[in-house]
């Protein structure tokens, strides 16, 4: 098989890597080659955070993708979809949240957060799926679980529905926290047709 | 068993199961997590040193004393452990004795982008370069069985995408290997210059045979597949060669990269039309190839910095990157990280931010975002612990010259810790009269909270003394001492307005600790209800001057409809920097 190509892309803060980690134990324990690379710069709070997974029933070279070949961008945050989407193949997916957070820039006033953010990504990409994933999250009890709605999304979009994904949520987050994440996942397959 | 582990994981499985008991670093992105890997292992004594220097001497005397030992840091790390390096790789080891360069192709959080193998062959000690994360937990295995066969110190180069890349990992069960005997050895252990002399002959010995090695190492192999185009790599790039080259072209993957293999990179290119070495950084292997007469195409097709990742091979290979799709990038925002709601830090630079009649000499921290807006309150920063020194020479040249501008340094604890305490005895030492601020938000923030020698606590959490930098400062011979709560902007203005005509050195500490931190026990003993209070806008007074958001807290959103500041209540811990910045006392504490 071709290898597969996933980057996902947020702010830091938003479960982005999480996400990623719990996306990288269902692929690897399901028996494929594996490759991810992290890059979160200065250890800090507010910067963008990607995450790039690669993954085949072959070897994966290298660690990284090269813009133009991601089958899917799935963003925490939707200008950070834009900011990345020259990574998308022309017939790749993008599972966007509708959220919008504020750059320094734009809370002082400095550059303006554009309002057709969304519209500018599927004027791009034949197929966006758009998802209020903070406040289905926010419905289901915790904001927090945002993250888990998107990689449900994700899985689904991606077909690798076969997974044991109950038991890696199971054995990767807190105790309290398992039944809201796995609420939060099925809804997010649930937004995937 | 199979693991997903990044290189720094792999490295620190390597170590344990290589049988190393003595681990020694100070944080540095890509390196940190090598060291906060080796501390869960019980077997390893691991500690984070004050600098690199003094892990790689505490790594050198383990080494000495009979266990194999391990010293990890970032690339510009090396810089400051170089001077032990050096003679220890004349010297030799008892135990086996490994240092691991993280170096950063691209720069994505270092100040240059140094090749550390040149340490290598300037240091003429043996290399290994990996490749993915087994590469890692496998170079690493072999170099301590190398490291005592040959009687050198091993470097392993990393870069960052190795360091910080998952991939899957054998892992296997721990070796026990026993601490050697130590006995007197003053030819060996004492580097006296009648010593060295003698050993820097056998040096060249050891190298031969070491080159030898590299001959044999299964970490230098080659995939032969055609002979049209060979392509030579090493670490990283040999993985990006192979997305782009693809199967039709010929591989040499060096991992064993000082001594390089001659005769096998010879036998190669003989076999080649064309031979491409791909390479990040320097054109280490590239010049190693023209001082053997070959003709290879190395940095005059690809560039000379950053990473060699397959975008920047095919384009100069082709002209072109692969078809991308096309939008307006003009729609994306900038998002740079920002200092933290409720940083310590904020207020500090607001205020000093507005003095026109002073340098701000920095360091190497989160601070060093005060650099940029709104703050605008760095004027300089090279490397850790430099803020104090280059402000002290630049005040001796401001002073002698006449110009009436004083220096104010600026630094965190664990970068005083670092090197700044030997700056700041030259500051006393020559009768300057700097002002010099200790950032004190008691831990290492930056690489993401590690102990220091301020905070209580080993690498293993165990609880340990308290270095008292106010103590320290003074012991030193500084009398001019302030601590403060940076958050007052009251104090801070006092605190500079009092040093600021002194013809002597002070030091103002701002003891406040990092909002992200977990706190100590002693910590909340000593500030009850941290971040437990919330401000907020009062938005009948709030005229909507914008002047809060001159502070540069990310906790405070501009509505442009209403032109009033709001505060994001999930965000806001409650620092009171922008309630004593506003104009009409429109901000102001939550009521509970």
């Amino acid at each position: 098989m071709a290898t597969k190509n996933i980057l996902l892309t947020g702010v830091g803060g938003q479960g982005t890597i999480l996400a990623a980690k719990m996306l990288t134990i269902g692929l690897m324990e399901t028996g494929y080659d594996v490759k991810m690379s992290e890059i979160h710069g200065m250890s800090q709070r507010g910067g963008d955070v990607i995450s790039q997974v690669r993954y085949s029933k072959e070897t994966v070279y290298s660690p990284v993708i090269e813009k133009g070949t991601a089958d899917i961008i799935v963003s925490f945050e939707k200008m950070e979809a834009l900011r990345c989407l020259d990574y998308i193949k022309a017939d790749g997916t993008v599972v966007v949240n509708s959220e919008e957070i504020p750059s320094m820039s734009v809370m002082t006033g400095a550059e303006e957060y554009a309002p057709d953010v969304i519209e500018e990504i599927q004027k791009t990409v034949k197929k966006v799926v758009v998802i209020d994933a903070s406040k289905m999250a926010e419905d289901l009890g915790n904001v927090k679980a945002a993250n888990v709605i998107l990689l449900g999304a994700l899985v689904k979009a991606m077909g690798l529905d076969d997974i044991d994904w109950e038991t890696i949520i199971r054995n990767n987050v807190k105790e309290k926290f398992i039944d809201l994440n796995l609420k939060a996942f099925k809804v997010g397959m649930d937004t995937v047709k | 068993m199979k693991k997903l582990l990044t290189g720094d994981e792999a490295i620190a499985r390597g170590a344990y199961e290589a049988g190393v008991r003595h681990a020694a670093a100070y944080p540095g992105t890509p390196s940190t997590e090598i060291l906060e890997n080796i501390a869960k292992y019980d077997e390893i004594y691991a500690e984070w040193a004050p600098n690199e220097k003094v892990a790689m001497e505490s790594a050198i005397g383990a080494s000495m004393a009979g266990a194999r030992s391990m010293a990890s840091m970032k690339h510009v790390g090396v810089n400051v452990a170089a001077d032990p390096l050096m003679t220890f790789a004349y010297m030799g080891v008892n135990g086996g004795s490994v240092i691991v360069t993280a170096d950063e192709p691209g720069m994505f959080s270092s100040q240059n982008e140094q090749d550390n193998r040149n340490y290598a062959k300037m240091g003429k000690f043996p290399m290994l370069e990996p490749a993915n994360s087994q590469d890692c937990l496998d170079m690493v295995k072999a170099a301590y069985e190398m490291s005592e066969e040959y009687n050198v110190i091993f470097m392993i180069r990393m870069v960052t995408r190795v360091c910080h890349s998952k991939s899957l990992v054998e892992v296997g069960a721990r070796k026990d290997v026993p601490v050697k005997t130590w006995a007197p050895d003053p030819m060996k252990y004492v580097a006296l210059p009648a010593h060295s002399r003698i050993l820097r002959v056998q040096i060249e010995d050891r190298t031969k045979r070491l080159a030898e090695a590299s001959e044999k190492s299964p970490f230098n192999f080659a995939e032969i597949n055609g002979t049209k185009i060979g392509v030579i790599a090493s670490g990283a790039s040999y993985f990006y060669a192979k997305e782009v080259f693809g199967e039709d072209a010929s591989y040499l993957k060096l991992g064993f990269t000082n001594p390089l293999p001659a005769n096998m990179i010879k036998d190669f290119c003989g076999k080649m039309d064309k031979v491409y070495i791909v390479e990040e950084d320097d054109p280490y292997i590239e010049e190693f190839c023209k001082t053997l007469g070959l003709e290879v195409h190395g940095k005059d097709t690809f560039p000379s910095y950053g990473e060699m990742t397959p975008d920047v091979l095919r384009k100069s290979l082709t002209g072109e990157t692969l078809p991308e799709v096309q939008y307006d990038h003009d729609k994306v925002i900038k998002r740079p990280p920002t200092l933290c709601a409720g940083c310590p830090h904020r207020g500090l630079f607001y205020r000093l931010g507005k003095r026109k009649d002073i340098m701000i000499s920095g360091d190497i921290g989160c601070y060093t975002l005060a650099a940029g807006a709104p703050y605008n309150a760095m004027n300089s920063t090279v490397c850790m612990g430099a803020s104090i020194s280059v402000g002290h020479g630049a005040q001796q040249v401001f002073n002698r010259a006449g110009v009436k501008r004083k220096v104010v340094t600026v630094l965190g604890d664990s970068t005083f810790f670092h090197t700044g305490v030997e700056s700041l005895i030259n500051t006393v030492y020559n009768n300057s009269n700097t002002i010099n601020i200790i950032l004190d938000n008691r831990i290492t923030g930056m690489t993401g909270h590690q102990q220091n020698p301020g905070t209580g606590f080993t690498v293993k959490m165990e609880p340990s003394h308290i270095i008292n930098i106010e103590e320290l400062v003074k012991a030193i011979g500084i009398k001019h001492v302030k601590v403060i709560d940076p958050n007052d902007l009251k104090a801070v203005d006092a605190a500079l307005d009092e040093f600021m005509d002194l013809d002597e050195p002070s030091v103002i500490i701002t003891r406040w600790p990092c909002v992200l931190k977990k706190f100590s026990e002693a910590d909340l003993e000593e500030w009850p209800g941290l971040f437990k209070t919330k401000d907020v806008v009062d938005t009948d007074k709030c005229i909507g001057c914008k002047k809060c958001q001159q502070t540069g807290c990310p906790a405070l959103l501009f509505d442009k409809d209403a032109k009033k500041v709001h505060i994001d209540r999930a965000n806001c811990v409650g620092c009171d920097v922008c309630a004593q910045v506003c104009p009409t006392k429109a901000i102001v504490k939550e009521e509970k």
